[in-house]
This record gives structure tokens, C-alpha cells and sequence, in this order.
């Protein structure tokens, strides 16, 4: 291949190294007000009584909004396509601004100032009175009899569900041995380095425009228009360049409520940016998830039964909801084989910052408990925990019953036999029998499977347009968005790839705008490059097509022996007929038959194949402090054809970063009698800064995935499924010392070394 | 409004300016300036994406008085690509797939570039300290790291 | 924008002095990193300023004919730990003052801002305990000078009267003349954080192993920095041993009393007392010139 497959430079790099990306905050508006948020300081109650006469009389104020000023229907906020079933609908428990106080940081009013130091000031001139309820902070404490519903009539519970295959009671008879254990994740947050941020204004003809940090352009459209109960196409929604989203801006945070705020003040501009204390708990975090298992397994390692209860807390308001834990329980069947398997799992409400999406939805949880307890059960039987989890893996050929969905490409053993290479697992091994000094090395690894979006259980659609200038260069418009992942630079290069032109003839535009922006559902669940990929390759084919054909006219020669190479028109011999501008020139101009090769095409995905990784970790413990250090980490990934190296190393690098902050420094704490959040800023919330970050080092393992544009799987998420599992395997193997919970941070560490002997 | 005239060189140009004494040179650069390659990232000083050189040394924006910048010599990442050309730090970045999301880019390579200009020699850890200062979520700082080599190397 | 009603800069010590004295509502703002977050925050109001940033005396590190070694209250983290002056007679306090935050907040903070910020896990605050370092206080009632220990009054309070400026730290050669130190910031990051517990020990030996003498400080152990008298009079006159390590990290132990926060539990800080205090005296010991056996 020409392009793809090259670590083709970003095509957004040079733009952002010079400081001329714009992100939202960057975009001057004439005449823009600024909006900040009165936030509830009670997790669970209502309010009682609320006096804003004094902010509304301050100079600068130009408005101030209430709860009593805003439509009284709720609305969903998660970035899911649009079902019409309304079964299958996300639950709509927002409303723009609330009496009813579900979580620390819940929205009350919100000032409208001339600029922001002012709607601060504001803000400090609330006065406000709330009725408090005993905050639920705990599934044991939302699930309780009688408990206080976050929300009425849901009990706290926002779904249960659960699957069975095989027969249980037969299966779990087979067992030689069963084991039980759980295992708990952490509430963390995304912390992409720019704050959610969005503005808001009214155009001539009374059309709200919305410009937002968004991961989800048309979702966010038909999200606003629910919102303000006005028609879809009366709202456009416009994405400049994203700083970072990983989740949290797969979903609609700030932009209903901007929307609501323009239409107030006239039309006016309105800009809403969160601070980061804001971003901590008023936007997304990743669920905490309490998993149980139940596992029969034969003395030579086959795995005969296997049993999962999860149960996901979800904060005070849905957003993506039991989806996550559903993923979980999806992942957890398509990794390892059994003779049955039974999951049930709950998410609950609680009084905390709403849980959504987050790099790898559901996946960084279950993996953290799966591979741990399949290392244990392997030390347990003493057999090597690597050749255990072989044993199981489900290979290549299977067919998950419940989606319907086939592995095509499985390269999961060569990851995991390249990474027991790279880390040098046998002779270190080896080399370390006994240790008895005051820091501790160990060896650990883990693995998991990942989907490439969402089919079958949702729309998979995804949009690309492609326009030929006269000089045979194009313009590429994707619904795709590009949030630092490289999604832009990928489409560059397929359709490079399909069209036969160098990546820098292809202009893909960034900017994206739904006015004119194809339709595509948005950045996640790992989609874009096998699901948008299509799209732009469809796009791409039918450009050539029509270019050959047009060339054919020209020519005589027939299109079906024509081709395009570095952007000349080739006959079946490889042998230059004419210069693609020459083509596309006469397709614009040519008196007879002049039509610009345009392309507007929809792919919709029917398929979805699995990716697979593993990580390897080697740690030092000191057991006197707790600390871990990592000595060496190597992630090796089975996504298919890789599209571009570097990106891919790239990926792998931040997704492996943010899994050792998952395993070792990160986690959002509240107050246990309050609720209140007590780290929701930068210094106190662990995020690693280069001076603890090790040396990281991808790998890959590529297989050719039939059903994808160019052989290529997942690999936006998959990086941060498996480190964390690793980590606390390599921990065990250092000390001894089982840790079932996250993150695994001195503190605890310290308790427990203390606990058993240790120190 | 009480506001302060400063005098001050930022990107090689002199500039004087009224100054609100509330403002952090970060709004001065962002909002009077419009040299919005400077981000705002924490408002605390926490995480470097506001970071510029004042004096050839890095400080965040954000908690640095715009009163103070008086008489001060302030470089931002809108000055380092001169006549169309990127500078060495800013090359490597592109080359070494250090940029991902972008936006802890500039303050980063103002931090890379003041080392560059110091002259001095560092090696992988003296590189990881010198931009601790600068939080990334996207790219794990690896490329970030081989990025500020590959400029500092002659 | 921060929430500035009146900023002032003062040309002089005296003119500052001057201008806390008309204002009582007036604070001092050096490098700002501490004061400027507490106003974003909300925690000062109308803030009123009065900045000593103009004092290029307050910027100056020098040594004395006697060997006291003088260091303006607004010399920043960065200036002190490359200054060849600190680094050749205190070397100690150029590594505690690095270990500040990032490159950024060095180039801004202050030593005297860290100082009269007040709390417990100042990073400059055990190493200067450590050698006894005196205080310069210039104010309406004249000049006083005093020990850095008597300066810590509470949690975030210090002794600085109103109308008063912290312009110098000074350094006795006694108190750092043939010492040996060594500073462990104990944090969760290695970057960016602020100490769970601090640790300075200097000491000063006599031919390879025997201590003349030992000062222990630590952070974060206490509402206040504070040195473990108890723990350095055991070490005193001592042959260096293992033993001597164990007994110290125990005494240490017994000299504190740390409370559980969400942070921190106390038995957490207790053990790092135990293990910090043993590896920072073993560290220092070796700096000095001492042989380990």
C-alpha cells in the first residue's frame, strides 16, 4: 500500500504546533457574554428557597436563570445514536437547571455577565436554602428499602440485566474447583486537557448555532433541539479543533444549557467554559464497578462454568447508564471459553458526579477484575498463568450467540508470546526464585478483546463526502471527529490509499459543522477507523470511478482497465495515460459533459470484529512507603492492519499512561458523610506528570481483519484495557500480596503489607 | 476598572498596553493580544498549558500578573515559526508524533524551547524534570520526550 | 481575572512597610503562586495588594565576611538552587528548594512566600529548620531577628505582623559548616505535589563514622515543620550504624504526632517518619563523608 500502513504525518500537526488550531475558548465572537453555573453544596436534597436579587443587581449581570425559568421536561444526554424504540432509548433524567439536587456540583441557576470575573462575583451574591437528604454514596446504601430515590420511581436503579448460556448446574458439576472473589474499580476522570467549553448564539433567522468541544457534533444537535423542545433542524452545531475528549464529550454537558442562555438574552452570544474543578465532577467520570465472580475450572485449566455480578454506580444522572456494565458483561463472554456463563449486572444512582462514557467503557473495569481472578485461579492451581488464559481464549471462528458477531482475526496468542519476548518473562522468571530485600520486583501480564463500535446493538452509520478540485486534489468532509486520536490524518490517508493520490492532495476538513458536515454518530467506542473508514473508502472508490469513467470518455479507453496511481491515470499495464488533473479539469469544464466528481456516500456497518491485546509489566515495590515503580511496560496489540505506526504508537503510549494512572495514582474522593468532592483539581487527583511515567513500549501484532476498509481493527481504546490488571498481577508477583481494588496506591499498599507480615 | 500601562517585547515586537491590574498576563495574551495558542488548562498553575517564556524562562500565564510583564522580554508559541518556517523544537514535535490533541503543544514547546536556548546539555531524566511541569493526557509524554531530544541534539 | 481591588508596588522595603501600615487590608504579594490560587478560589476577597517584586534587594544571595549566608526573602526556588553560593555551602537546601512544584512555579515562587504561607509541607521549611536559620522581619517597630522555629506560630499561620516584610533568611557557618544533608520529599508524584512527608537531616561527623552532630526536620508530622530533638540527641556522639538507624527512625517515631486526614492516615505518616528519617540520615551521613560499612 502507498499511504496506508506509513506513519504518514499528522495533518493537523503543523497547525497546532504553531498555536493556530483554534479550540472553542480560542474563537472571538463579537459581543460574547459569559455564563457560569450556580452549583448545589449539599449532594442530596432540594432546594428551599433561592434568592437572586442581589447577583441579578450587580453591575455587568445581564441575566440570571433559575430552575423556574427553564422547561420543565427532561432530556437524555448521552451520546448514543437516536433509537426509535422507545425501549431502547437513553433515559432522559436532565433538566437544564434543577431544584431537585442529585450530586455535589448539581446545576441550580445560571448568570449571564458581561464577562466571567463579574458572573463569579455573581455567583457569590446566591443565596440559597436546600432541604438536605442523607447522601447515598454507596450501591449498598442506594439499594436499601425505603432508601431516598434519586430519582422517583426508579428505586435508584437505573436497569438490571443478564444473559445465561449453556446449563449452569451440568457445567458447574464438571468443575474440579471453584473459586469465588471480587474485585472493585475506582471513579476516575478523564481529564482531557481542555475544559468542556461551548458558546452559544442566535443567527439572523431566530437558529440556535451552538460551537462546542464536542466528540459528537449531530448527536449534540438532536440532544439541544430535546433539550429546548424546539424542532432538530432549527440547531447547528458546530466542532472546531478538540483538546482531548476520551468520553467525557461523548455526551452533552454544556451545550443545552448555553443553547437555553442565548435564546434568554435575545440571541446574544453565550459562552460557557468549565473550570477544571468544574470539568472534575460536572462533566463525565468512569463508572465504579463492583464485580463478583464465580468460576469452575478442571485441574488441567479448562474452564467449565463461569459467573459474573456486577454492579455499576452511575452517579446522579444517566447519562450512558447500564450501557457500560452491559459492555462488561459482553467482553467478559468474548475473551475466555466456558461450558456456561451467566452474568447479571445492576447500575444504580448515586449522589455523585454523573458516570458516562470513558476510554474503553466497561472494558478497563471487567479486565482489571477478569484477569486478575484468572491469575489467581492459575497460581491457585499452579499452573503458568500464561498457558492458563491460552487454554481458555475463545480463538478464532467463534461466533458470540447472543450478537451474532464472528472473530475473523484473532492474533491474541502472538501478542501474548511477543510480549512474554519483549519483557524477557522466561529468563527473569527464572532468575528470581527467592527475594527477601526491602523492594520487591515481580513480573505480571493480562489481556483482553475489544469490539469496533457498537453493531448490533446500535445504529452504525457513518457518512464521508468527497469533491475533486480541478488539479485532482479533494476535499474529504467525515462526520468523524478528529479529538487529538488522529482520525483526520487516517481518512487522509485511505482515502489517499483508494483514490491513487499522494496523502498531500487530499484536504480533509476538520472544522466540522452539521449544516454541512456528514452524518456520523461521532468518536467512540473505537468505530471510527473501521466504521468511517468505510465510508471514506466507499467515497474514495466511487470518486475513481467516476474519474475513470470520465477518462474513458475522454480516451476510449475502457474505465474497467484503467487505475489511478500517485494521481496519473494508468492503463492494466501500469503504464501512464494521462494526468489525473487533466481528468478532473475536463470533468469541470468540458462543454459536453462537465459533472465535478462528487461523492456523498453512507456506510452502515453490519459487522464488528474483535481486537485483542495484552500487557506485560515489570514493577519494583518498595515495601517500606508502598510505592511501585515500573520498570518496564510493553503493550502488544492484535488491531489489524496498523494505518499509520506512529499514531498507533502514539495511541498506545497515552492509553497505557492512563491505565497506570488507573492502577496506581488516580481516583476522585468525596467526603463519606458529605459527598462532597475533596480532590477535584489537578494538584490533588494523581494525574502522572512525565517524571513518574516509565518507558512505554508498543507492539504489534498484525493480522488482516477481512470485513474492515483496510484490514484494521479497533486501537483507540484498547491501549488502556490491560495495564492495570497487569500492574496488580506483577505486584502479586513481587510480594505476594493480592490487591482486588483500585487504584493500588501506597496508602494501600502500606495497610496491607502491614496487615500481612510484610513490613 | 483600574488599569496599569506596561511595556513589554512579546515575540520580538514592542508592545504597550493598558493593562486591567485584576488580569493574568494569560488573559492579556488571550484577550488584548488574541495570541490564543496560550491555553488556559487549570487557571492554578497545575498543568503548563499556559506556559510562556518570560526572559527565556518558562512560567505559566496564568498566575503571573499582566502588571508584572512590565519591562519583561515574553516569547508565546505564535513567535517561534518565523517567516514560514518552524523552529527546531517545533519540527521535532511534528516528526516525533508528539502532538496529538494539541492543546498542551505550545505551552510544552515553549518549555522545550528554553532549554534549547540555554545551551546547556540534558539527558532523558534532566528532559522528564525540566517538563514536569507540563500535564498531557493524550500521548503518555513518550514522543513529547524523544520530540525534545531530537531538537536538543546538535 | 482575579478579584484585585488595589494593587500597589512597593520601590522599598520601607515604602512597603509604609503601605501596609495606611492599608490594613493590604497583603504582600512576592512570586504569587500561593496567594494568586487562594484569591481564584474565593478564599480572599477585594483582594488589596502590595507587591515586592519591584525590591531588587529582596532578589540577593550573598555570604558575609563570617560566613553567614544571606538570602533575600524574594529570591525564587529557581535562583536559589542554581545559585553557586547555596550550592557550594548549603548544597542541601538547593536540592529541598528543586523539589518545589515544576520548573514553572520555581521560576516564580518565592522562598519568603514559602515561608510565610505558613504550612507544614513547605518544602524550604525543614531544611531551614534544620540549620537553624534565622529570620529578618523589617516592620513599623523596627528590625528583629529570630529563629525560624519561633516563627511557625499554627497551621498556615506564622509570627509576621501586620505592617511588617520577611526580608531575609540567614545562615550561620556553624550551622552549616562541614555538614553533610539530604532533603526526601515523600509525594505521591515525583512532580507537581506537595509533600504527604517531609524529611531534612544534616549531619556532621567526626573522623569516617562517628557523629558530631545531627539535626532532624520534618514535614507534614506535624501542624508545623519541626525537628525530633529527641531523635537527634540519641544520634549525638554516636558510632553510624544500622542500629543507630533503627533507633533513630524509632524516636523520630515517638517525637510526632500526626493526625488521619483524607490524605493521609496517621499510621501511614508514622511509618514514613520511621522510614524517611532512616534513609535521609543514611543519605546525609554519606554526604558528609561518612563510610558506610
Amino acid at each position: 500500500m502507498q499511504s496506508v500502513g506509513k506513519s504518514v504525518r499528522r495533518v493537523d500537526a503543523v497547525a497546532k504546533v504553531r498555536g493556530m488550531a483554534d479550540y472553542v475558548d480560542d474563537i472571538f465572537v463579537k459581543d460574547m457574554l459569559q455564563a457560569k453555573v450556580f452549583r448545589s453544596t449539599i449532594a442530596n436534597g432540594r432546594v428551599k428557597k433561592l434568592d437572586v436579587s442581589r447577583a441579578r443587581a450587580l453591575p455587568g449581570v445581564v441575566v440570571v436563570v433559575t430552575y423556574e425559568d427553564v422547561p420543565k421536561h427532561t432530556f437524555p444526554t448521552a451520546g448514543h445514536p437516536y433509537s426509535k424504540d422507545p425501549k431502547h432509548q437513553d433515559v432522559a433524567d436532565r433538566r437544564l437547571l434543577t431544584d431537585r439536587v442529585r450530586y455535589y456540583g448539581d446545576e441550580i441557576a445560571a448568570v449571564v455577565a458581561v464577562d466571567e470575573l463579574t458572573a463569579v462575583k455573581a455567583l457569590r451574591l446566591i443565596d440559597v436554602e436546600y432541604e438536605q437528604y442523607e447522601p447515598i454514596l454507596t450501591a449498598e446504601a442506594a439499594l436499601i428499602d425505603g432508601a431516598v430515590e434519586i430519582h422517583e420511581g426508579t428505586k435508584n436503579i437505573i436497569a438490571r440485566s443478564e444473559y445465561q448460556l449453556g446449563d449452569w448446574e451440568e457445567a458447574l458439576a464438571q468443575a474440579d474447583e471453584i473459586f469465588e472473589d471480587e474485585f472493585s474499580t475506582s471513579t476516575v476522570q478523564p481529564c482531557a486537557l481542555e475544559n468542556h467549553g461551548a458558546y452559544a448564539y442566535m443567527d439572523a433567522s431566530g437558529r440556535v448555532v451552538v460551537c462546542t468541544s464536542t466528540q459528537i457534533p449531530h448527536i449534540c444537535r438532536r440532544v439541544v433541539g430535546q433539550a429546548l423542545g424546539i424542532p432538530w433542524g432549527r440547531v447547528r452545531v458546530i466542532k472546531p479543533c478538540v483538546g482531548g475528549g476520551f468520553g467525557s464529550k461523548q455526551d452533552v454537558v454544556v451545550e443545552p444549557l448555553v443553547a437555553f442562555l442565548t435564546t434568554v438574552v435575545g440571541g446574544r452570544p453565550v459562552k460557557l467554559v468549565l473550570t477544571r474543578e468544574e470539568t472534575f465532577i460536572a462533566s463525565r467520570v468512569r463508572h465504579a464497578i463492583h464485580f463478583k465472580f464465580k468460576t469452575g475450572v478442571k485441574k488441567d485449566g479448562a474452564i467449565v462454568a463461569r459467573q459474573l455480578e456486577a454492579v455499576s454506580l452511575n452517579g446522579g444522572y444517566a447519562s450512558h447508564g447500564h450501557a457500560i456494565v452491559d459492555n462488561s458483561g459482553e467482553k467478559y463472554r468474548h475473551l475466555y471459553d466456558q461450558l456456561a456463563i451467566k452474568f447479571a449486572a445492576t447500575t444504580v444512582y448515586t449522589n455523585m458526579p454523573a458516570a458516562g462514557a470513558m476510554r474503553g467503557y466497561g472494558i478497563p473495569q471487567v479486565m482489571f477484575a477478569l484477569d486478575c481472578h484468572m491469575e489467581d485461579i492459575a497460581r491457585a492451581l499452579r499452573l503458568d498463568p500464561l498457558d492458563f488464559r491460552l487454554k481458555n481464549l475463545n480463538k478464532t471462528g467463534y461466533t458470540d450467540p447472543i450478537l451474532g458477531i464472528t472473530v475473523r482475526s484473532n492474533g491474541l496468542p502472538e501478542c501474548i508470546a511477543k510480549g512474554r519476548r519483549l519483557i524477557r518473562w522466561d529468563e527473569k522468571k527464572a532468575a528470581r526464585r527467592q527475594q527477601s530485600g526491602p523492594k520487591r520486583r515481580g513480573l505480571g501480564m493480562a489481556c483482553f478483546c475489544y469490539t469496533a463500535g457498537t453493531y448490533p446493538l446500535n445504529l452504525e452509520i457513518a457518512g464521508a463526502r468527497i469533491v475533486m478540485n480541478q488539479d485532482g486534489s479533494v476535499q474529504l468532509q467525515v462526520g468523524a471527529v478528529e479529538m487529538g486520536q488522529g482520525s483526520d490524518t487516517v481518512f487522509s490517508q485511505m482515502a489517499a490509499e483508494t483514490l491513487g493520490i499522494p496523502v498531500d492532495m487530499v484536504h480533509l476538513i476538520s472544522e466540522q459543522d452539521t449544516e454541512i458536515t456528514p452524518f456520523d454518530t461521532g468518536a467512540y467506542a473505537s468505530r471510527q477507523t473501521y466504521i468511517s473508514g468505510m465510508a471514506v473508502k466507499k467515497a474514495a472508490a466511487e470518486i475513481k470511478d467516476k474519474v475513470l469513467r470520465h477518462c474513458g470518455l475522454m480516451t476510449g479507453i475502457s474505465p474497467q482497465s484503467l487505475d489511478i496511481a500517485d494521481a496519473w491515470v494508468v492503463d492494466h499495464k501500469g503504464a501512464r495515460v494521462m494526468p489525473l488533473a487533466e481528468v478532473a479539469l475536463d470533468g469541470y469544464y468540458n462543454l459536453a459533459c462537465a459533472a465535478p466528481f462528487t461523492a456523498d456516500v453512507t456506510n452502515s456497518a453490519t459487522t464488528n470484529p474483535l481486537s485483542y491485546g495484552c500487557t506485560f509489566a515489570e514493577v519494583e515495590v518498595d515495601l517500606a512507603t508502598g510505592k511501585v515503580k515500573v520498570l518496564e511496560i510493553y503493550n502488544v496489540h492484535d488491531s489489524g492492519k496498523i494505518i499509520n505506526p506512529q499514531l498507533a504508537d502514539g495511541q498506545v503510549h497515552g492509553g497505557v499512561s492512563m491505565g497506570l494512572g488507573y492502577a496506581l495514582y488516580e481516583q476522585m474522593i468525596f467526603d463519606p458523610a458529605t459527598g462532597e468532592p475533596l480532590n477535584n483539581n489537578l494538584l490533588d487527583y494523581k494525574l502522572m506528570t512525565a517524571a513518574d511515567t516509565p518507558e512505554i513500549g508498543p507492539a504489534f501484532v498484525e493480522t488482516d481483519e477481512p470485513t474492515a476498509p483496510y484490514g484494521n481493527k479497533s486501537m483507540g481504546e484498547p491501549p488502556v484495557m490491560s495495564p492495570a490488571p497487569a500492574v496488580r498481577n506483577a505486584i502479586l508477583d513481587a510480594t505476594g500480596v493480592k490487591f482486588n481494588q483500585l487504584p493500588m496506591n501506597p496508602h494501600r499498599l502500606f495497610e496491607r503489607f502491614k496487615a500481612e507480615g510484610l513490613i | 476598572m483600574i488599569t496599569k500601562k506596561i511595556n513589554c517585547t512579546v515575540n520580538g515586537r514592542q508592545v504597550s498596553i493598558e493593562v486591567d491590574i485584576r488580569a493574568s498576563l494569560l488573559d492579556v495574551l488571550r484577550d488584548s493580544l488574541h495570541l490564543t495558542g496560550v491555553k488556559k488548562g487549570c487557571a492554578v498553575g497545575e498543568c503548563g498549558a499556559c506556559t510562556v517564556l518570560i526572559n527565556g524562562e518558562p512560567y505559566d500565564s496564568c498566575i503571573y500578573l499582566a502588571v508584572w510583564a512590565d519591562g519583561q522580554v515574553i516569547n508565546t508559541i505564535e513567535g517561534e515559526c518565523k517567516e514560514g518556517r518552524l523552529s527546531k523544537v517545533q519540527q521535532a514535535f511534528v516528526d516525533e508524533g508528539a502532538v496529538q490533541c494539541g492543546f498542551c503543544t505550545p505551552g510544552l514547546i515553549m518549555s522545550t524551547t528554553a532549554m534549547l536556548q540555554s545551551g546547556k546539555k540534558f539527558t532523558r531524566e534532566e528532559i522528564k524534570a525540566e517538563l514536569s511541569g507540563h500535564m498531557c493526557r493524550c500521548t503518555g509524554y513518550q514522543n513529547i520526550i524523544k520530540a525534545a531530544q531530537k531538537a536538543l541534539e546538535d | 481575572m482575579y478579584d484585585i481591588v488595589n494593587y500597589e508596588e512597593a520601590g522599598t522595603v520601607q515604602e512597603a512597610i509604609r503601605l501596609l501600615q495606611a492599608n490594613p487590608r493590604a497583603r504582600l504579594i512576592a512570586g504569587g503562586s500561593d496567594l494568586l490560587v487562594k484569591i481564584y478560589k474565593g478564599k480572599i476577597t477585594d483582594a488589596e495588594l502590595v507587591s515586592l517584586r519591584g525590591i531588587i534587594a529582596l532578589k540577593d544571595i550573598s555570604i558575609e565576611g563570617d560566613g553567614t549566608v544571606r538570602i533575600g526573602a524574594c529570591a525564587t526556588f529557581s535562583r536559589i538552587a542554581g545559585h553557586p553560593l547555596i550550592r557550594k555551602h548549603v548544597p542541601v537546601l538547593a536540592e529541598a528548594v528543586s523539589r518545589v512544584g515544576g520548573p514553572q512555579i520555581r521560576n516564580i515562587g518565592t522562598i519568603g512566600g514559602n515561608i510565610c504561607n505558613g504550612v507544614t509541607s513547605s518544602d524550604s521549611a525543614p531544611t531551614l529548620f534544620a540549620l537553624n536559620a534565622l529570620l529578618r522581619l523589617e516592620g513599623a517597630d523596627g528590625t528583629r531577628v529570630g529563629p525560624i522555629q519561633d516563627f511557625y506560630l499554627g497551621p498556615g499561620k506564622v509570627d509576621l505582623r501586620q505592617a511588617e516584610v520577611l526580608t531575609e533568611i540567614l545562615l550561620t557557618k556553624e550551622n552549616y559548616q562541614g555538614f553533610g544533608g539530604h532533603y526526601i520529599k515523600f509525594a505521591m508524584r515525583e512532580a507537581m505535589d506537595i509533600a504527604t512527608l517531609s524529611c531534612a537531616a544534616v549531619c556532621k561527623i567526626v573522623g569516617q563514622n562517628v557523629i558530631a552532630d545531627f539535626r532532624l526536620a520534618l514535614g507534614v508530622a506535624a501542624p508545623t515543620p519541626m525537628r525530633c530533638l529527641r531523635a537527634e540527641e540519641i544520634a549525638r556522639g554516636r558510632v553510624f550504624s544500622e542500629e543507630l538507624l533503627l533507633e533513630t527512625g524509632r524516636t523520630a517515631v515517638t517525637e510526632v504526632n500526626p493526625r488521619t486526614s483524607w490524605r493521609a492516615t496517621r499510621e501511614y505518616r508514622l511509618q514514613l517518619v520511621e522510614e524517611l528519617s532512616k534513609r535521609a540520615f543514611k543519605q546525609a551521613f554519606v554526604k558528609a563523608g561518612g563510610v558506610l560499612l
